[in-house]
């Protein structure tokens, strides 16, 4: 069974980011850049799965400008064994982003599609779900374990109310919650090897995939800044002003 | 340190270059020019301990571009991000909080004259450099630290990196990899100033025995984003006195102002640390420098938005150690070649490893089997512009240590102007950067102005600004020695001066009475190495942490 | 005018508190709203959100199939249902189910969603938080249905003071069978879990010791909270990492925050920005934690603490 692994490449999660002073969008260069952190979380569980014997194949895909490369070496260096650069040096929305992978997913027919829940940039948490509709498949979103079994799957999904469980039919799409696993540190030689390994690259319109309606960004700001509130002077005044603002009964 | 008893993976190289520096990334490049030119394969691995290449670079920096135009002859074709040249140059004495003098061009020591330079982020230009370096073929790793180094016999035989996923309390977690061995011919170490590498590689071989002890600055610096119509695009502010020392030698120092493109103004000071009282905190200088007139007028109403900090060497060359031990070589600011009368030490840097990887590179392609101690290098150096700049620099330092910054200031303008950098004579200075302190019973007790949150800012929200991150499960990677020493003998003694010196926070001291301990918060360390230097007792280590921790700096 | 279908958040019969923040967000677009009820049974749910203040009427679907939340089966019937009602927008909560279910229904629709819907400027443009609430961006969708989700910690639920009309409406929508519900298990933590706890009660190195944190988990009980802590507590050694809120941290945005004994470094504020009400207790008045917090508390936490539990 093939796996198929989305990878995206963005600013650190370490990195404060800075607003643009137009109000365009965030600073990105000179800015470090990562793998997403839920897609790394992906890639080791493909890559455990494989280990597992449960996985045979698995293919590391990303869609960006050439800079997202190193994304994919990175997969590479995780366990990837080949890897599909989509090029697009203009922005990607979700809904095209999945209509491409639902292309590739078609040409590549995996048993099993990985993505984060959710890229820390745009937070938008929209594109495994959009994906698992476009190739009607089951979604089995912010997962927590994933096991395997034959032609099924069992997928623990970390949802408000605790943690639901479900089964679906391969070829399925999950997306990773946090707990799922802890990824492991890359080693040397897996980033040297990564070098070496196929990375093909194809554009959305080589694909056969159409762009789809984009939301207009109108402005990024800064968010609002909080503002000082009031001063009590004890427990009691603490709870009455509590129960005004029916935080406590 | 690294644990013996774990099965360690081998890579071999030509040279392995420890640190992605100016110095490190020049030499790298260099080594792969000269197989080039020479028909043949060098095989040069480059680890960098921070999470890219330039994510530890910290500098100011006006740039000479000597040195690169000797390494990448068409930088400007390739797209070296120099990108502002310098315009005007002010050099200001500042008397008082709101005094200031400003020396007529004339009477500016030549070192401190910029035409032809330019003002950059030298993380950027590493990152360049980091690209020309790839793209000539060297393997570059940032995110691993070189932890110890492998020698065998007395000769160094490369390096061993830290170990993964080691819990706090030094246990295996599950995530636990071993850090693997990188071997090599010949081994360069250019981790920067105080390299912790640097360090033992100094005591081993005993490379300081004939030279004067180094002398250290901390270097703190802030970004900020200024008002477009206070922007002077290629302006440079150079400056001494307040709220350091004029006339007195008792806290020394010097402080920049630099106008890059896009609004961007960096601001910092440089705070020798030869000083004296151990009340004085370097960041709450560095605070309170900013509300002088001249330095404020451009920085109010803008918005700063990153911080960082970093020892530097200012020792000159009769501080410089032996450069070459058997196996490798020191190289930039881990040997110490800053420029401190120009306060530049990126084209210096650049310099020694290129001469480095001449030496060793020709060496190599000649067939040498490695282990050697490679004189080349050091005869090379002798030979070179470097040698000649940093020597005509040599009284600098140790004028301003013996005569405060106006006296020995103008010492160095006579020195400079009038006998083209060539006193007849050297001065020395051998008294250690951490010998320094009185005692806190025998000094000035220093209160620091609050920060305003506009001009001024406290600690932790600047360390914010610095991106730093480590992975919170490790082991601490400040070592003590002795546990006992801070509370026992450099609180009484001190008033445990780390409090104050260490510019992120790192070191406090809670509780009273009985139940004061001195408290190391790692998570907050940039990296600047200033523990291991002015610590009394010489108790703290620094060591590298998990390979990525540390600050994150983009355009510092 | 805007007609807008609101799918309806709900767990064991019961509604959950978070539609009635959608339908406040749905009150900001304006026109008529009504609330689709996707259940075995839903009738309970129904009759709760009928009461919901602005609700123009309640669809109940009642379908077997519907028993558990399951996306895939639950997107073709949302879509059939906004197209014979004519929505012009489909919204759900910025809960688990919402996040789950609504992407999947915009991708049949063919059109773009806004996530974490934090203010309406109009029917088609809205602000949404991008990197982690470290930068607001207002959006204009395009032409044709939009779809969205609210983020619930920007919008004050509606009263439940209405009384709308509950139509029982059957859906043509064939289901896949691909997808099987097996289990639920609650938390098994007593504690909520910090990331998702309504009310979050935090410690700092005031508490000086691993053993002082009891008198903060006795007040966290009392509130029924979570329990985070400073990095500073942390880095002492008074609590696990993992428990540690704050930039290296945890980001969270309960309803509720009471900070006990954290001076509030900026780290730690850039992990609770986001909470609705910000509570400080700290004995020193110069505590930057007292620049943003909306109720500050001067004082000993050794003897408030044990007072607040108390009295609460």
């Amino acid at each position: 069974m093939k796996a198929l692994v989305s990878v995206k490449r963005v600013i650190d999660y370490n990195v404060r980011i800075q607003i643009k002073p137009d109000g365009s969008g965030v600073i990105t260069d000179g800015i470090k850049h990562s793998m997403n952190p839920f897609d790394e979380i992906a890639m080791e569980e493909a890559v455990r799965l494989k280990e597992k014997g449960q996985v045979t194949e698995i293919i590391a895909v990303t869609l960006g400008g050439a800079k997202c490369e190193e994304t994919l070496r990175t997969a590479l260096a995780f366990g990837a064994d080949r890897a599909i650069h989509v090029k697009e040096e203009g922005e990607i929305q979700p809904l095209t982003a999945a209509r491409v992978l639902a292309a590739l997913f078609k040409k590549e027919a995996p048993g099993l599609f990985l993505l984060g829940k959710q890229a820390i940039d745009d937070d938008a948490n929209q594109t495994g779900q959009m994906l698992a509709a476009l190739v009607d498949r089951p979604q089995a979103t912010f997962a927590s374990k994933v096991e395997v079994d034959g032609q099924k799957a069992t997928v623990t999904r970390e949802v408000d109310a605790g943690l639901e469980t479900l089964e679906v039919d391969l070829p399925a799409i999950v997306t990773t919650d946090l707990r799922l696993n802890e990824p492991r540190y890359l080693k040397l030689p897996d980033i040297m090897k990564a070098k070496k390994k196929p990375v093909e690259t194809v554009s959305i319109a080589g694909l056969g995939v159409q762009v789809a309606p984009a939301v207009k960004l109108v402005k990024t700001a800064a968010p609002p800044t909080r503002s000082k509130g009031v001063m009590v002077k004890t427990a009691d005044e603490l709870i009455a002003a509590l129960k005004a603002k029916g935080l406590v009964s | 340190m690294s644990d013996t008893s774990v099965a360690r993976d081998v890579m071999e190289y030509d040279v392995v270059v420890v640190g992605g520096g100016p110095a490190g990334l020049s030499a790298a490049i260099r080594l792969k020019q000269l197989a080039a030119k020479a028909g043949k394969e060098l095989g040069v691995c480059l680890v960098e301990k921070g999470s890219e290449v330039g994510a530890h670079i910290l500098s100011g920096a006006v740039f000479e571009p000597r040195a690169l135009n000797e390494l990448i002859p068409d930088w400007k074709a390739k797209g070296a991000p120099l990108k502002t040249e310098v315009r005007r140059d002010d050099v200001y004495f500042y008397f008082s909080e709101s005094g200031a003098f400003r020396m007529p061009g004339l009477l500016v020591p030549k070192p401190m004259h910029n035409e032809g330079n330019y003002i950059i982020s030298l993380g950027n230009l590493c990152r360049w450099l980091g690209q020309q370096a790839e793209a000539l073929g060297v393997e570059i790793y940032p995110g691993f630290a070189a932890q110890t180094p492998i020698i065998e016999g007395g000769v160094v035989k490369g390096v061993t990196i830290g170990d993964m996923g080691v819990s706090h309390k030094g246990e295996k977690k599950d995530s636990f990899t071993p850090g693997m061995e990188l071997r090599a011919k010949y081994t360069l170490f250019a981790e920067g100033c105080r390299g912790h590498l640097g360090k033992q590689l100094i005591k081993q071989f005993q490379l300081d025995k004939d030279s004067d002890p180094p002398h250290y600055g901390l270097g703190l610096k802030e970004v900020w984003t200024v008002d477009p119509t206070k922007h002077q695009p290629g302006l440079v502010v150079h400056g001494a006195g307040w709220p350091l020392n004029l006339l007195g030698t008792d806290a020394l120092g010097g402080s920049f102002l630099y106008h890059l493109e896009n609004n961007t103004v960096v601001v910092g000071l440089i705070v020798d640390l030869s000083y004296t009282n151990p009340w004085l905190s370097p960041f709450d200088e560095f605070q309170r420098f900013k509300h002088h007139p001249v330095i404020r007028q451009y920085l109010e109403g803008g918005t700063r938005v990153a911080y960082g900090a970093r020892a530097l060497n200012k020792g000159g060359v009769d501080s410089l150690p032996k450069m070459v031990f058997p196996g490798g070589a020191l190289i930039g600011c881990d040997l110490g070649t800053m420029n401190y009368a120009k306060i530049k030490g990126s084209h210096t840097a650049m310099k020694s490893g290129m001469l480095a990887a001449e030496a060793f590179g020709a060496a190599l392609l000649a067939g040498n089997a490695g282990g050697e101690t490679l004189e080349a290098y050091p005869q090379a150096f002798k030979a070179s512009w470097l040698f000649d700049e940093l020597y005509k620099s040599r009284n600098f330092g140790v004028f301003l240590h013996k005569f405060g910054a106006l006296i020995g200031g103008a010492i160095n303008w006579v020195e400079q102007n009038i006998f083209g950098g060539r006193f007849p004579f050297t001065v020395h200075d051998r008294k250690r950067d951490h010998e320094t302190l009185k005692l806190a019973t025998d000094s000035r007790k220093i209160e620091y102005p609050k920060p305003d949150g506009k001009l001024s800012f406290d600690k932790l929200s600047s360390v914010f600004l610095s991106s730093t991150n480590h992975e919170e499960d490790q082991p601490v990677h400040l070592k003590l020695a002795d546990a006992s020493i801070p509370i026992s003998k450099n609180l009484p003694l001190y008033a445990e001066p780390a409090q104050r010196y260490c510019p992120a926070g790192v070191y406090e001291v809670v509780g009273e009475g009985a139940t004061q301990k001195f408290q190391i918060n790692a998570q907050n360390c940039v990296h600047c190495k200033t523990c291991d230097i002015k610590d009394p007792a010489q108790n703290i280590t620094w060591v590298a942490p998990e390979g990525s921790g540390g600050p994150n700096y983009a355009s510092m | 005018m805007s007609k807008i279908l609101i799918v309806a958040d709900h767990a064991d019969g019961k509604l959950n508190a978070a539609t009635a923040k959608v339908v406040a967000c749905a009150a900001k677009i304006g026109g008529e709203i009504e609330v689709a009820v996707f259940a075995a049974d839903g009738s309970s749910v129904a009759a709760a959100a009928a009461k919901l203040a602005g609700v123009t009427k309640v669809l109940q679907v009642d379908n077997a199939a519907n028993a558990h939340p399951i996306a895939a089966t639950l997107a073709p019937q949302v879509e059939a249902l906004a197209k014979v009602r004519g929505a012009t927008h489909v919204l759900g909560a910025g809960s688990t189910f919402g996040k789950d279910l609504m992407p999947r229904i915009a991708a049949h629709l063919g059109v773009p969603q806004v996530s974490d819907i934090m203010a309406v400027h109009s029917a088609t443009s809205f602000d949404r938080p991008i990197y982690a609430g470290n930068a607001i961006c207002t959006v204009e969708v395009p032409a044709g249905t939009v779809v969205g989700t609210v983020r619930l910690a920007s919008f004050t639920a509606v009263a439940s003071s209405g009384s709308a009309a509950v139509e029982k409406v059957a859906v043509t929508a064939s289901l896949p069978s691909h997808t099987r519900f097996v289990s639920l298990a609650a938390q098994k933590s007593e504690r909520p879990e910090l990331q998702s706890a309504a009310r979050v009660v935090s410690g700092g190195r005031a508490f000086g010791s691993a053993d002082n944190f009891k008198i903060l988990y006795a007040f966290a009980d009392k509130l029924k909270a979570g329990v985070g802590a400073s990095r500073a507590a942390v880095d002492s050694g008074y609590v696990p990492n993992d428990m540690q809120v704050g930039q290296t941290g945890k980001i969270i945005a309960p309803e509720l925050y009471v900070a006990v004994g954290i001076s509030g470094a900026i780290q730690h504020l850039a992990g609770i920005k986001d909470a609705r009400t910000i509570v400080a207790i700290n004995k020193d008045p110069e505590a930057p934690i007292f620049e943003v917090a909306d109720i500050g508390l001067v004082g000993d936490l050794f003897q408030i603490l044990p007072e607040l539990t108390g009295k609460l």
